[in-house]
């Protein structure tokens, strides 16, 4: 009995306590995370933002947390009740779930998957169903457009997303995060992260990350010039909350992909103390909050794209980029003897 | 173990179950659902048995991919499926001959397989431990098999190709747009300056207005 405690209790118990902590430090992070893209965007357009609740408006994403759960959930009648309930749920638990595999720091991450890029791969690639059962549930014409909208926009730029992470995975020759990380780990400190040698690619994923992500520009799923507000038009309270934590933690999500595959994750820019002296997790946070700093100004300053030339852009630019890259970068590194291993 | 066996008897009931809701549903819609259930389900069961890369395409490529168009096309339908139920009774005898048939030809492949007497038990793919998943497959699919892979590869491009070229067709009377040609305009191009006088107007050569 004493074995089976060992084996399986206390890994289990060791497992749920890693996740909660995980989940309750990434919801606070999501909160502040919100409150700061109010106030970027406030900031470019020279409002004061959100300053009401709290001292400069600190507390505003609790509140709102607040004002959501009280609120009355309504289902509209015609909807398919069971899918309306379930996309939000899929939604969120997806984006949320992806962060297990995420390594803040040299070993912190809950579950070191040898699959761990595919996993993250796998789990935005899923992201796409709770918009498309949200769109479909609600029986209405609106979330129906903006379903069908995202099925093809999330689809396509997943395409450019993956010969993209296949160029990292040349050069790291590992899928595992944590190695990608440390492949990056060179004398020559920022200079030898990826984002210099793979330079075009770091933008194709940023640009691919905002549409993946339903961003502005690319928030033609949910354009309210055009189709109110997508796929979440029937949606309220606690449903609507749950879809905008989804978002919310998607976008964390690729802002720490960018981080590992190519800003070097927890490693500090400068390979000498005193830098290297800073605990990894904090250089970690703040690559990617430069990564989502630079996601809130292109939501403040980019006009959105038009559909057809998000669609372009996706198929006739970025594809034959990303495929032309895997081939060139697998040619040097074949012929150049710096594969790896 | 039996941690591993209490999630393979769950990944399976949950698989079996929902296999079975594809068809048992009324609404297609969540047919589909049952589907993407059924394969999240059987990559549970691959990663239960080491496979994790498989399990990981299996979830990219036909939940994220072929499930999400299958979804599409069927939503889109406007099919009315109690309709299409109402020869079922009619049709039951012959779908279960052929059932049956099905059943019996599975059941005497699996029953009927033995290892030839030369051939070696030994395990084929390296030990787990030494190499991982992902690079055993990259390590036969890309010396030892590469042939199959290139022509798995070509045949899916001439489907491909075929595909564009069935329903490709170039409209003469459509306008298209020339993202060169546009990005190429200049200010000496596109913009022309007047002088209007105040009563007359503009006297125009060309009445459609507009740069020509």
């Amino acid at each position: 009995m004493a074995a089976f405690f060992t084996d399986y209790i206390w890994p289990l118990i060791v497992m749920v306590a890693q996740s909660l902590l995980l989940l309750v430090i990434l919801l606070i992070a999501i909160a502040y995370v919100l409150y700061a893209d109010r106030k970027i965007w406030a900031a470019v357009q020279i409002r004061r933002g959100p300053n009401v609740v709290g001292p400069w408006g600190l507390f505003q994403s609790f509140a709102d947390l607040l004002k959501f759960v009280l609120k009355e959930p309504v289902i509209p009648a015609g909807a398919n009740k069971g899918v309306f309930l379930l996309a939000p749920l899929v939604s969120c638990t997806l984006a949320l779930a992806a962060w297990a595999v995420i390594p803040v720091n040299a070993g912190w991450l809950i579950s070191d998957l040898n699959v761990g890029v595919l996993y993250i791969f796998a789990i935005s690639s899923l992201m796409v169903y709770g918009i498309i059962m949200g769109g479909w549930a609600s029986n209405s014409k609106y979330p129906f457009l903006a379903a069908l909208r995202s099925a093809a926009q999330m689809v396509s730029y997943e395409v450019s997303i993956g010969f993209v992470i296949i160029t990292v995975l040349l050069c790291a020759g590992s899928l595992n995060l944590s190695v990608i990380v440390e492949a990056q780990n060179g004398k020559y400190g920022l200079f030898s992260w990826y984002w210099l040698p793979l330079f075009p690619m770091f933008i194709v994923f940023f640009v691919s990350a905002l549409a993946e992500t339903n961003r502005p520009p690319f928030d033609l799923v949910e354009a309210e010039s055009e189709l109110v507000a997508g796929f979440m038009v029937e949606y309220g309270s606690t449903p609507y909350m749950l879809f905008m934590l989804g978002e919310y933690a998607a976008i964390t999500t690729m802002c720490a992909m960018g981080t590992i595959l190519f800003l070097g994750g927890w490693l500090s820019p400068v390979p000498y103390p005193p830098f290297t002296w800073v605990p990894g997790v904090i250089w970690f946070t703040l690559k990617a909050l430069f990564l989502f700093f630079m996601f809130a100004m292109v939501k403040a300053i980019v006009p959105r794209y038009r559909y057809d030339q998000l669609m372009r852009l996706g198929w006739k630019v970025f594809l034959p980029l990303s495929l032309a890259m895997v081939v060139i970068v697998a040619a040097v590194l074949q012929f150049g003897g710096l594969a790896p291993k | 173990m039996i941690v591993a066996a209490i999630f393979f008897y769950l990944f399976a009931g949950v698989c079996v179950a929902s296999a079975f809701m594809v068809i048992a549903a009324k609404n297609p819609v969540h047919s589909v659902l049952f589907l993407i259930l059924a394969f999240v389900n059987a990559a549970g069961l691959f990663v239960l048995l080491g496979a994790e890369f498989l399990a990981m395409i299996l979830i990219v490529v036909y939940v994220g991919a072929v499930a999400v168009l299958f979804l599409f096309v069927v939503m889109m339908l406007d099919v009315d499926f109690a309709e299409l139920r109402q020869g079922f009774l009619q049709y039951l005898p012959v779908g279960a001959v052929v059932g049956m048939i099905f059943l019996a030809e599975l059941l005497l492949v699996v029953g009927g397989w033995t290892i030839g007497a030369n051939v070696s038990i030994a395990a084929p793919i390296p030990a787990m431990d030494k190499v991982s998943n992902t690079e055993a497959l990259g390590l036969v699919l890309y010396t030892k098999y590469v042939f199959f892979f290139q022509t798995a590869g070509l045949i899916l491009l001439v489907a491909m190709i075929g595909a564009i070229v069935l329903t490709l067709q170039h409209r003469v009377r459509v306008r298209r747009q020339d993202i060169g040609e546009q990005v190429a305009r200049t200010p000496a191009t596109s913009v022309e300056l007047r002088h209007v006088r105040s009563g007359q107007g503009l006297q125009d050569s060309n009445p459609q207005g507009g740069a020509s």
